[in-house]
C-alpha cells in the first residue's frame, strides 16, 4: 500500500519539477537510448554474418594445400605439379581414417559453361560433376525425380540434376515431363548429354550470383563427379577441396588433426608444400566474438552516459530531500519509519529512472530501427536487451537512490521539522 | 481515579554529552498529565519549553529519568517503535504547520493513516469526517499553498486527531497567525477538548492564552517552577 502511494507522490513530485526531472531523466534517455541502438545494431551485424556463414555451412573444413608459411616469398618457389597435388587415394585414406567425424568430403569439378537450344528455346547452365558429399553440402531441394544416387556416382552415369529454372525455358515448367528426358549442352562446341533423373528449386545463395537475371540465367547441371572428371578431362589429383564434419563433432579440432595427419603422412619431407586447414565453425565463432567484443566495448563507452546519467539522479535526489527536510521532519513526526522514508525516496529514485529507462528504450529501438535500416541490414532490438535495459534502469534507481534516501531516513526528526 | 496520560519522573536532557561544551537544558523534570486535561507549558524563550515538547512527542529521548505514555514506557523503546507510538499517540500541532505543499488538505490528513496501514477507503472517509470537524469540507481538494494561514491550522489539527491520539500536542499553534485567527484555532481546542474530551498539551510563551487551560505549568531554566489552575473559564 505504501509502496503503491510512494508511487503516486513521486509522479506527482515529478509533475510539480517538469524541467527538473526532464533534465534529470535526460542522462539516463541518453545512455539507454544508445545502448539499445548500438545493441541492435550489433546483433543486426551478427545476425547477417551468422546467416550468411551459415549458408556455407558451419561444419565444413576447407582444406587447400599451399607453399610452406616458413618460405621466403621473395625468392622463385617451384609451381605446383601433379605429383605435388592431393591425390583420391589420399582423400580415401583420411575418409577411412576419420570415418567417426567426417560425414563426406565435397568434390566438385566444372565441365564448363554452355547452353541448351531447342527451337527458340535456350538455357543457360554451368556443368558440374559433383559427388555425393558436395550434392550433401548443397542441401538442394528436389522438386521432382531424385538427387544424383551413390550408382550414379560409382558407375560414372550421364545423368543430371537440373534447375526449375531450366525446366521453365526448357519444358514449360513442367517438371514432371522433363524426368528421363535427355538434355543436349553445347560447351565450347561440344555437346554433352545426360538424362535428366531430377529437378533441385533454383536459389541465388545455393548457385551462386548469376551475371544474368530473367530468361538468361545461369543455373548449375549437377552430373557426377567422377562423369565431370572424365568429360572434363581433369586429373584425378586436388589443390583444395571441403571436409563435411559430422554433427556433434568438434570441427575446429577435426580440422587441426587433418591438416596435421596430411601433413605428417604426405608432405614431411615437401620442401615446398603444406596442407593447410580451417574450419568455417572456427571463423565464424570468431568472427562472432569479433563483433560481439566490438558491440559489448562500445554498449559498454554508451553505458557511461548511463552511470553520469545515475550520477545525475543521485545528485538531484540529494538536492530534493535537502529541500524537502522539513517534510521528512513532519513525516517522522507523524509516524513515519526509517524504513518507509526511505522507501519513499528509493521510489521517487526508481520511477525517475524507470520512467527515463523507458523512453530510452523506445527512442533507442527508433534509433537502432533507423541506422540497421541505413546500414542495409535487417533486425530490431531484442527482447533480452530491452529487459536487460528496463532492468538496468530499476536497478540503477535503487543503487542511485539509496545513498540519498538513507541520508533522509537517519534525520533527526527534531532537526529536520527545526530546518528552513 | 483519574488516569494518567503523560508520565514524567525526574527528567533530564543534556546535549553534547560528554563533550566540553555539555548542556544541561532539563534538570529533573516530573509532570504527569492526566486523560482529558488541558494543560499548558509556559516559560520565556530558552526556558527549555521546546526541549521538553520533543521529549513528550518522544521525537527525542531523555539523558536520564522515566517517561510512561499512556501507560507505555518510551524511553526503552527502539527507534521503529518510536514511530509507532507518535503514530498512533500523539497529534502534532505545530506553529508552522508543517503541511505537506504537493498534496491536497484531505491527503494532508489521510497521511498519519497511510503510515498506520490503513486502507484507503477508510483512510479518505475519516479524513473528510475530521475535515468537517475543524470546518475544512468545502477546501479539501486544495493544496495548503491555497490556504489561509488559519485554514492550515485547522487542517494541520484535523491531521493531528485522525489516528485518534492519547493527546494532542499543540506547540505555539497561534504562534504564525493574526490575533483574530488566532482566537478561531483556540476556541477549536477548548471545543475539541469539550466535545471529544481529547487530551491538549499547550505549549506557548503567552501567559494570556495560558489562563484558557485547566492548567498551567510554568518552565523556567529547565526546570518545573509553578503550576497552578488557569483563571479564564473559556467558550
Amino acid at each position: 500500500m505504501l509502496l503503491k502511494e510512494n508511487i503516486l507522490l513521486a509522479l506527482a513530485g515529478l509533475k510539480a519539477n517538469k524541467m527538473r526531472s526532464f533534465l534529470t531523466m535526460l542522462g539516463i534517455i541518453i545512455g539507454i537510448a544508445s545502448v539499445i541502438a548500438i545493441m541492435t545494431v550489433g546483433d543486426a551485424v551478427n545476425n547477417s554474418v551468422t546467416s550468411s556463414m551459415g549458408d556455407i555451412g558451419a561444419n565444413n573444413i576447407e582444406l587447400y594445400l599451399g607453399y610452406r608459411d616458413d618460405l621466403d616469398f621473395n625468392q622463385d618457389l617451384p609451381a605446383m605439379e601433379g605429383k605435388d597435388c592431393i591425390s583420391t587415394d589420399m582423400i580415401e585414406e583420411m575418409l577411412k581414417k576419420y570415418s567417426d567425424e567426417i560425414k563426406a568430403v565435397s568434390l566438385q569439378v566444372s565441365v564448363g559453361d554452355g547452353k541448351a537450344t531447342e527451337g527458340k528455346d535456350y538455357a543457360n547452365v554451368s556443368i558440374i560433376g559433383a559427388n555425393t558429399g558436395f550434392l550433401l553440402d548443397k542441401k538442394l531441394n528436389i522438386v521432382a525425380g531424385r538427387n544424383l544416387a551413390k550408382k550414379d556416382q560409382e558407375n560414372g552415369k550421364k545423368v543430371a540434376v537440373i534447375s526449375d529454372r531450366y525446366v521453365e525455358n526448357m519444358f514449360n515448367g513442367d517438371a514432371q515431363s522433363a524426368l528421363g528426358q535427355l538434355i543436349d549442352i553445347k560447351v565450347d562446341n561440344r555437346y554433352y548429354t545426360y538424362t535428366v533423373v531430377g529437378v533441385y528449386e533454383y536459389s541465388e545463395s545455393q548457385d551462386g550470383f548469376s551475371k544474368t537475371g530473367g530468361k538468361d540465367i545461369t543455373t548449375n547441371c549437377y552430373i557426377p563427379y567422377k562423369t565431370g572428371v572424365k568429360q572434363s578431362h581433369a586429373e584425378e589429383t586436388l589443390t583444395d577441396f571441403t571436409i563435411i564434419a559430422k554433427e556433434g563433432a568438434d570441427s575446429q579440432s577435426l580440422s587441426n588433426e587433418i591438416a596435421n595427419y596430411f601433413n605428417q603422412r604426405y608432405y614431411k619431407d615437401s620442401e615446398y608444400f603444406q596442407v593447410s586447414t580451417y574450419s568455417m565453425d572456427a571463423m565464424l565463432s570468431e568472427l562472432t566474438s569479433m563483433i560481439s567484443t566490438i558491440k559489448l566495448a562500445v554498449a559498454a563507452i554508451a553505458g557511461i552516459s548511463l552511470l553520469v546519467g545515475g550520477i545525475g539522479v543521485m545528485n538531484i535526489m540529494i538536492v530534493s530531500i535537502t529541500e524537502r527536510t522539513r517534510e521528512i521532519g513532519t513525516r517522522k513526526a507523524l509516524g513515519a519509519t526509517n524504513g518507509s522514508i526511505r522507501l519513499q525516496f528509493i521510489t521517487e529514485a526508481v520511477v525517475i529512472c524507470m520512467i527515463g529507462g523507458f523512453i530510452g528504450v523506445l527512442i533507442g529501438i527508433a534509433l537502432g530501427m533507423v541506422a540497421v535500416h541505413f546500414m542495409g541490414y535487417s533486425g530490431t532490438a531484442s527482447i533480452g536487451s530491452i529487459t536487460f535495459c528496463v532492468a538496468f534502469s530499476m536497478a540503477f534507481g535503487i543503487f542511485f537512490g539509496y545513498y540519498p534516501a538513507s541520508r533522509a531516513a537517519k534525520l533527526n526528526p527534531i532537526e529536520a521539522l527545526r530546518y528552513e | 481515579m483519574e488516569k494518567v496520560i503523560i508520565n514524567l519522573e525526574h527528567i533530564v536532557k543534556r546535549f553534547y554529552v560528554g563533550k566540553p561544551n555539555e548542556l544541561e537544558i532539563l534538570h529533573g523534570i516530573d509532570l504527569k498529565v492526566y486523560e482529558g486535561e488541558f494543560v499548558s507549558i509556559v516559560g520565556a524563550s530558552g526556558s527549555g519549553k521546546t526541549t521538553l515538547m520533543n521529549l513528550i512527542g518522544i521525537l527525542d529521548r531523555p539523558t536520564e529519568g522515566e517517561y510512561f505514555l499512556d501507560d507505555v514506557d518510551v524511553c526503552h523503546a527502539p527507534d521503529r517503535e518510536l514511530s509507532h507510538i507518535r503514530n498512533k499517540k500523539i497529534g502534532f500541532v505545530f506553529q508552522t504547520y508543517n503541511l505537506i505543499s504537493r498534496t491536497s488538505a484531505l491527503k494532508n490528513v489521510e497521511l498519519p493513516m497511510l503510515y498506520a496501514g490503513i486502507d484507503r477507503k477508510t483512510r479518505r472517509a475519516r479524513a473528510k469526517e475530521l475535515l468537517q470537524l475543524v470546518d475544512m469540507e468545502e477546501r479539501m481538494q486544495h493544496t495548503p499553498d491555497e490556504l489561509s494561514g488559519g485554514q492550515k491550522q485547522r487542517v494541520a489539527i484535523a491531521r493531528a486527531l485522525v489516528n485518534h491520539p492519547a493527546i494532542l500536542l499543540a506547540d505555539e499553534p497561534t504562534g504564525a497567525l493574526d490575533s483574530v485567527t488566532g482566537r478561531k484555532i483556540m476556541d477549536l481546542f477548548h471545543k475539541l477538548h469539550k466535545e471529544q474530551g481529547i487530551t491538549i498539551v499547550l505549549i506557548t510563551h503567552s501567559n494570556e492564552l495560558a489562563e484558557e487551560t485547566q492548567r498551567i505549568i510554568t518552565l523556567k531554566d529547565g526546570e518545573i517552577i509553578g503550576e497552578r489552575k488557569g483563571s479564564i473559564s473559556c467558550c
